[in-house]
C-alpha cells in the first residue's frame, strides 16, 4: 500500500514537472529567439567608416565654396563630379585595399554632405569618416571573407565604427550598406493609418448595432456568421480578395498604402468588433435602465453611457487587432506591395512597401550583408509591436471594470 | 478637386451645416415656450448629416468606380487605338501612362504610354470636374432639404436617431460585403480556372509543376494533391504534435499548479509569443531552425536532407500556435465545474490523477474544438512556409524532404510577372478556394463542438 | 375625479408566456400606490409597463389600455422618451451612472434641454438633491463620482435623478431591497416627503414598508390584480383570502 503511495506521488511529480516544462520550453524559445534576432541585429544598426583623406586643392572640382553658398548650391554640387574626387581620393588613400571598390555606393554622399554643411572644405585637404563596402564591414563587425579580413588587419586602426543614421532615414537599396528602414516604415504608417480609419468607425459601428440594437432575425445571424467566419479565415484569403477587387475590378494603384490600408481592415474589422461586442457585453444593463428612466433615447443611452464605458476594452481590442495588421505580411505580398521601392512613399497612392514585406525581402537577399539588416528591422518591428501590446495590456489593467 | 481634397471641404460643409441649423432652431424657439421634442444641437445634427452623408457617400462609391471610368475613358481616345487588345502589355501601357499623367514617373519604358499620358489627364481632369460638381449638388441639396425643415415642431432628434441606425445597419452589413466578396471573387476567378483545367485533374492530379504548362493539357502539371497532403503534413500533423502536448501541458500547468503571481507574468509572456509576426517565424526557421533540422539529419544518417524540410516549418509554426492551444485548454478547463475536480479530490485522487481522469476528459470537447481551430489556422498560415518550405510538391511522409503547401504556391503564383488570366495565376485562386472552403468548414465544426460543449455546463 | 393613470384591462407577454393577466388600476395623483405580492408575481413587470420599459425586452408584449392623464401612452404619437421623462424611474440596485455627482443629476435636463445655462441647471440640480434629502451630504463633492457614496445615498442620488427632469410620476421598483434598515428608514422618510408633489407607486416585497408608506395598495398574485383599495382596508380587512393568507405570511 504504502508502495503504491509512493509510485503515486512519484506520478504527481512527473506530472507536475511536464507542465512546468512545457512552459519554460515554449519560453526559451521565445528568448532563443528573441536573443538570436538581438545578437545578429544589433550590428545592423551600425557601420563601418574608414577615414578617407581628400584634398579638395588638388581635385579638379567645377565648383568654388561661393557657388555652394547661394539658392542653386545644390545644382552647383550636382554637377561638379564629386564622385569621380571621392573615388580618385580612395585610389590613391588605399591601393592596395582596392582603392575605390573598398567604399560603399553611398559613401560619396556623405562627402557630399559634408561640403555643403561647409563650403570652405573644398579650400582644404581634409580627413572624411565615410562607410566602406559590405564585404569589409561584415569582416570588421565580424567573421569575413578571408580577403576582406586581409583587408580589415592591412587597414588597421584607419576603421572605425558608429551608428549608422541612413539606416533610420533611407528606403531600400541594392547594397545592404546603404539600405534603410524608413521608406517601410513610412509605408507601414500609411497603410496602418487606413486600416485605422476604416476598421476602428465601421467596427465600433457594428459592434454596437449588433449588441444594442440588432433584431434577433436571419439577417443579424447572417451578419453575426460572416463576422466569427471573417475573424478565421487566412490573411492570404484577404489578400486574394484585395487582388481580385481592389486591383482588377476597380483599378486601384498596385503596391499603395491605400489598397493596403484597405485589404487590412477587412482583416481587422472583424477582430474590433468581437473585442467591442465583449467590451460592450460587460458594460452593466443597469446603466442603460438608468439612462432609459430619466427619458433617454436608445441612441442616447448608447452614444452618451455604452460607448464611453466601453471604449477602453474596445481601444484594447483595437491595439490588439492593429498589432496583428503590422506584423501581417501575405495579404500584401498579393496586393503587389513586395516591389523593389527606393524611396519613402508621399502619399496614399504613391507605390510603397512595409515593414514586414521588407523583412521578407531582405531575408530573401543572397548578399550577407542582408542578414544583420534583416534582424535589425525585425528588432525594430518587435520594438513597435512590445509597446502596442504593452499599451493593450495596461490599459486592459488601468480600466478594469469598476463596477 | 481630388477625392480627397473633396472630402474635407464635405467635412467643413457639415460643420457649417451644424451651426447654421442650431442658430435657425434657437431662433425660431425663442418665440415660443413649452417643451420641445429636440434640442437646438439635435436640429444642427440633422443639417449637418444631410449635407454630408449624401456626397461622402458619392465620393466613396466614386473613390472605387472612377479609376476605371478614367481608364475606359483613354481607351476611347483615338490614341489608344494602337493599344494591344488584352494581357499584361496592355495594362502595363495604361499604367504607366497613369503615372506620367499623375507626375509620378517621369519616363516610360513604352513610347505609347508618353502618347497616352495627356489624354489620361485630360480623363483625370474631367472626371474630377464631374466629381466636384456633383458632390456640390448633393451637399447643397441635403442642406437645402434639412434646413427648410428646421421648424419648432420638427422631432429632429428622432430624425437624427434614423439616420444614425441606418449608418449602424450599414457598417454592419459590410461584413456581409466582405464576405460576398470573398466568395465572390474566389468563385469567379475558380470558374475561369476550371473552364481550362478539368476539376477532376486539379483535385486528384498528383503531379503539380507550374512553372511548365502543356496549353494541350493543362491539367497534367496542375494536379493538387501533394499540396493538400503537404499543407496537411505540416500543418495538421507535425505543428500539432508540437503545439498540442506543450499547449495543453502549459494550459494545465497555468490552471492547476501555478500561482496566482506566476501565472500573472507567464500569462503575458505566451500572449507576446503569440505576438511575434509570422514573418519573423518564418525568418528563424529558415535561418537557424531549418539549417539545424538538416544538420540533425545528416547527422543520424539520412544524407539527402532537405535543408528546406517540413519538419522545420512544421516545428516552427507548432510553436507559434502554442499559445493559441494553450490559451483555449485554459478556458476549457476552466469551464468544468469546480464540483467535479472536488469531487475526485475528496475521494483521494492525486491532482494528477483528477486531471487526467477527470478534468481533460471533461474539457475534452473544448479541448477538440481548439484543436481544430489551431489546424485551421496552421493551414491557413503563410510566411512561414513560404520562408522555410520549398517550392518543390512532392508526396512524401519524410519530414526531412521538401514538401510545399497550397498558401506557399498562391504566393509563389501570384508573385511573378505573369499575364492575369493564365492558367498558372488562375490556379492561385481554386488554390485560395479550397483553402477558403477547407478552414471554413474546421471553423464550422469547432463552433459547434465548442458550443455544444458550453452549453452542457451552462 | 379624474386619475392620474388609469390601466383598463393589461394584458403582457413575454414570448408564449403570459405574465399579466387583465389588470386595471387607477392610480391618484396625491397617493403614494404600494404594489406587494410574492416575487414572480408581476408586480414589477406591471410598473414598468406604466413607463414602457418593458420596450427593451424584445420578445415583451403588452395588450390593454394605459393612459396617463387621459393620453394612451402605447399609441403611436406617444414619444417613450417624453413619457419617460414624465414619469421617472428608481430601479431595485441604485443605479448611478459612473459619473460625478453633479453630472448625474444634470444630465436628465440635459437632454431635455429644461435649462437654458449653467446657472439654471446649477439650480436644478441643488433643488433635485435637496428635495431627495441628499444636498447636505454631498454639497462639498459634487465632483466626485457617484458611484463612491453609500448605498442607501446613491439611491437617493437616483431619486434625484428622477426628479432632475421634473416628473409628474415617480414609479420605485423595490428602491430598499439593498439597503440597510437605516437606510430604508432615509429613503421612506422622503417617499413620505415627496408625497403630493408627484404621484409615487412603489414596488416592494415588504408589507410592513407598504403599510408604512402607502395610502392605497394592490396585491398581486401570479400575474392577476388579487385585491386594490386602502392600505388600511387591505391590511386589517381584506376581502380575499389570498390577501388574508399572503399578509399573514402562510405564503410568500
Amino acid at each position: 500500500m504504502r508502495r503504491r503511495i509512493a509510485r503515486r506521488y512519484a506520478a504527481e511529480r512527473r506530472f507536475r514537472w511536464l507542465g512546468l516544462g512545457a512552459i519554460v520550453l515554449s519560453a526559451a524559445f521565445l528568448f532563443f529567439l528573441i536573443i538570436t534576432m538581438v545578437m545578429q541585429g544589433a550590428a545592423g544598426f551600425l557601420e563601418t567608416r574608414v577615414q578617407l583623406p581628400i584634398d579638395f586643392r588638388a581635385a579638379e572640382l567645377n565648383v568654388t565654396p561661393e557657388q555652394l553658398r547661394g539658392d542653386r548650391g545644390d545644382l552647383a554640387l550636382a554637377g561638379a563630379g564629386l564622385e569621380g574626387v571621392v573615388d580618385a581620393a580612395a585610389g590613391a588613400a588605399f591601393p592596395t585595399a582596392g582603392g575605390a571598390e573598398l567604399l560603399s555606393d553611398g559613401a560619396w554622399l556623405r562627402v557630399r554632405n559634408a561640403v555643403k554643411a561647409n563650403p570652405a572644405l573644398l579650400r582644404q585637404q581634409v580627413v572624411i569618416d565615410v562607410p566602406v563596402n559590405s564585404d569589409v564591414d561584415m569582416a570588421f563587425k565580424r567573421a569575413g571573407t578571408p580577403a576582406a579580413e586581409r583587408i580589415v588587419s592591412a587597414m588597421g586602426d584607419r576603421l572605425s565604427s558608429g551608428l549608422n543614421h541612413d539606416f533610420f532615414g533611407g528606403a531600400d537599396s541594392s547594397d545592404p550598406t546603404r539600405v534603410g528602414i524608413w521608406g517601410a516604415l513610412k509605408g507601414s504608417l500609411l497603410t496602418m493609418l487606413v486600416t485605422l480609419l476604416i476598421a476602428f468607425p465601421v467596427g465600433v459601428l457594428s459592434a454596437l448595432y449588433l449588441e444594442e440594437y440588432a433584431p434577433r432575425n436571419r439577417w443579424t445571424d447572417l451578419i453575426e456568421v460572416s463576422i466569427n467566419n471573417l475573424a478565421a479565415v487566412p490573411s492570404i484569403i484577404f489578400g486574394l480578395l484585395g487582388l481580385a477587387v481592389f486591383l482588377n475590378t476597380f483599378g486601384l494603384p498596385r503596391s499603395a498604402p491605400i489598397v493596403g490600408g484597405l485589404t487590412l481592415a477587412l482583416m481587422t474589422m472583424p477582430v474590433i468588433v468581437i473585442a467591442g461586442r465583449n467590451a460592450i457585453k460587460a458594460v452593466p444593463p443597469s446603466i442603460r435602465d438608468a439612462a432609459l428612466g430619466v427619458g433617454a433615447s436608445p441612441v442616447q443611452v448608447v452614444f452618451h453611457h455604452v460607448l464611453p464605458l466601453a471604449l477602453p476594452g474596445i481601444l484594447t481590442g483595437t491595439i490588439i487587432g492593429m498589432a496583428r495588421a503590422l506584423g501581417e505580411t501575405a495579404p500584401l505580398l498579393m496586393i503587389g506591395m513586395r516591389a523593389f521601392i527606393a524611396a519613402p512613399p508621399e502619399g496614399l497612392t504613391d507605390p510603397a512597401t512595409v515593414l514586414p514585406v521588407q523583412i521578407f525581402l531582405w531575408s530573401d537577399e543572397v548578399a550577407r550583408g542582408f542578414v544583420e539588416k534583416t534582424s535589425a528591422a525585425i528588432i525594430v518591428l518587435l520594438v513597435f509591436l512590445l509597446a502596442m501590446n504593452g499599451l493593450a495590456i495596461y490599459l486592459r489593467n488601468r480600466f478594469e471594470t469598476r463596477w | 478637386m481630388s477625392v480627397g481634397a473633396l472630402f474635407f471641404v464635405v467635412i467643413v460643409l457639415g460643420l457649417i451645416g451644424w451651426f447654421v441649423g442650431r442658430a435657425r432652431a434657437i431662433a425660431l424657439r425663442s418665440s415660443r415656450t413649452g417643451r420641445f421634442s429636440a434640442l437646438p444641437g439635435h436640429h444642427g445634427w440633422f443639417v449637418a448629416l444631410w449635407t454630408t452623408l449624401p456626397p461622402l457617400l458619392f465620393l466613396a462609391i466614386w473613390f472605387f468606380v472612377s479609376p476605371a471610368m478614367v481608364t475606359d475613358a483613354v481607351i476611347a481616345t483615338p490614341q489608344a487605338a494602337s493599344l494591344p487588345p488584352t494581357g499584361f502589355e496592355r495594362s502595363a501601357i495604361l499604367s504607366e501612362a497613369r503615372n506620367l499623367a499623375r507626375g509620378e514617373a517621369f519616363g516610360a519604358f513604352h513610347d505609347l504610354s508618353e502618347v497616352l499620358a495627356p489624354a489620361y489627364a485630360a480623363a483625370q481632369r474631367r472626371f474630377d470636374w464631374i466629381a466636384t460638381a456633383l458632390a456640390a449638388i448633393l451637399a447643397f441639396a441635403g442642406f437645402a432639404f434639412s434646413y427648410l425643415r428646421v421648424r419648432p415642431q420638427f422631432g429632429a432628434r428622432t430624425a437624427v436617431e434614423r439616420i444614425v441606425m441606418l449608418l449602424l445597419l450599414g457598417a454592419s452589413l459590410i461584413a456581409i460585403l466582405t464576405t460576398f466578396g470573398i466568395v465572390a471573387s474566389l468563385l469567379f476567378e475558380s470558374a475561369r480556372f476550371f473552364s481550362i483545367v478539368p476539376l477532376i485533374d486539379f483535385l486528384f492530379g498528383t503531379h503539380w509543376s507550374p512553372q511548365v504548362i502543356d496549353p494541350r493539357d493543362p491539367g497534367a502539371n496542375l494536379g493538387a494533391v501533394p499540396l493538400f497532403w503537404g499543407t496537411f503534413f505540416i500543418g495538421a500533423v507535425i505543428a500539432m504534435l508540437v503545439a498540442i502536448p506543450f499547449g495543453l501541458m502549459s494550459a494545465i500547468y497555468l490552471t492547476q499548479y501555478a500561482k496566482l503571481s506566476t501565472r500573472r507574468w507567464i500569462k503575458p509572456l505566451l500572449e507576446v509569443l503569440a505576438g511575434v509576426p509570422t514573418v519573423v517565424y518564418g525568418y528563424f526557421a529558415a535561418l537557424t531552425v531549418a539549417p539545424a533540422v538538416r544538420d540533425f539529419a545528416v547527422m543520424i544518417g539520412i544524407r539527402w536532407a532537405s535543408s528546406e524540410s517540413a519538419l522545420a516549418a512544421g516545428l516552427v509554426m507548432g510553436v507559434m500556435i502554442i499559445p493559441f492551444v494553450s490559451s483555449i485548454a485554459d478556458d476549457s478547463l476552466a469551464a468544468v465545474p469546480s464540483s467535479m475536480r472536488d469531487g475526485s479530490l475528496a475521494m483521494g485522487a492525486t491532482p494528477s490523477e483528477t486531471i487526467r481522469k477527470v478534468l481533460v476528459p471533461a474539457a475534452l470537447p473544448g479541448i477538440v474544438g481548439g484543436v481544430l481551430l489551431a489546424v485551421s489556422r496552421a493551414i491557413g498560415e503563410t510566411m512561414i512556409v513560404v520562408m522555410a518550405a520549398s517550392g518543390v510538391a512532392t508526396l512524401t511522409l519524410n519530414p526531412f524532404a521538401s514538401t510545399t503547401t497550397v498558401t506557399k504556391q498562391i504566393v509563389d503564383l501570384l508573385t511573378g510577372e505573369a499575364e492575369f488570366d493564365s492558367a498558372k495565376t488562375l490556379a492561385a485562386f481554386a488554390l485560395g478556394l479550397t483553402l477558403f472552403v477547407i478552414t471554413l468548414l474546421l471553423n464550422i465544426v469547432a463552433l459547434i463542438v465548442v458550443k455544444r460543449y458550453r452549453e452542457a455546463y451552462d | 375625479m379624474s386619475h392620474k393613470i388609469n390601466a383598463h384591462n393589461v394584458n403582457v407577454f413575454y414570448g408564449e408566456k403570459q405574465a399579466i393577466r387583465n389588470v386595471s388600476i387607477d392610480v391618484d395623483q396625491e397617493d403614494v400606490t404600494a404594489f406587494i405580492g410574492p416575487s414572480g408575481c408581476g408586480k414589477s413587470t406591471f410598473l414598468r409597463t406604466l413607463n414602457r420599459m418593458n420596450d427593451t425586452v424584445a420578445s415583451a408584449r403588452v395588450e390593454g389600455d394605459i393612459r396617463l392623464d387621459g393620453e394612451d401612452i402605447y399609441s403611436k404619437d406617444m414619444d417613450v422618451v417624453q413619457l419617460r421623462a414624465r414619469v421617472g424611474m428608481v430601479f431595485q440596485k441604485p443605479n448611478p451612472f459612473p459619473k460625478s455627482i453633479y453630472e448625474n443629476v444634470a444630465y436628465g435636463p440635459r437632454i431635455h434641454g429644461l435649462a437654458s445655462g449653467k446657472a439654471e441647471l446649477d439650480t436644478i440640480v441643488e433643488q433635485s438633491l435637496t428635495r431627495a434629502g441628499l444636498w447636505s451630504e454631498v454639497k462639498d463633492r459634487l465632483s466626485d463620482s457617484g458611484t463612491a457614496l453609500s448605498g442607501g445615498q446613491q439611491q437617493r442620488l437616483c431619486i434625484a435623478r428622477a426628479i432632475a427632469v421634473d416628473p409628474e410620476v415617480i414609479l420605485m421598483d423595490e428602491p430598499c431591497s439593498a439597503l440597510d434598515p437605516i437606510a430604508t428608514a432615509r429613503i421612506e422618510e422622503l417617499i413620505h416627503d415627496l408625497r403630493g408633489r408627484y404621484a409615487i407607486v412603489i414596488v416592494t416585497h415588504n408589507m410592513q414598508q407598504a403599510a408604512r408608506v402607502s395610502q392605497k395598495t394592490a396585491f398581486f398574485h401570479l400575474g392577476e390584480l388579487v385585491e386594490y383599495g386602502d392600505t388600511n382596508d387591505i391590511f386589517t380587512n381584506p376581502r380575499e383570502q389570498r390577501t388574508t393568507d399572503y399578509i399573514t405570511g402562510r405564503y410568500g
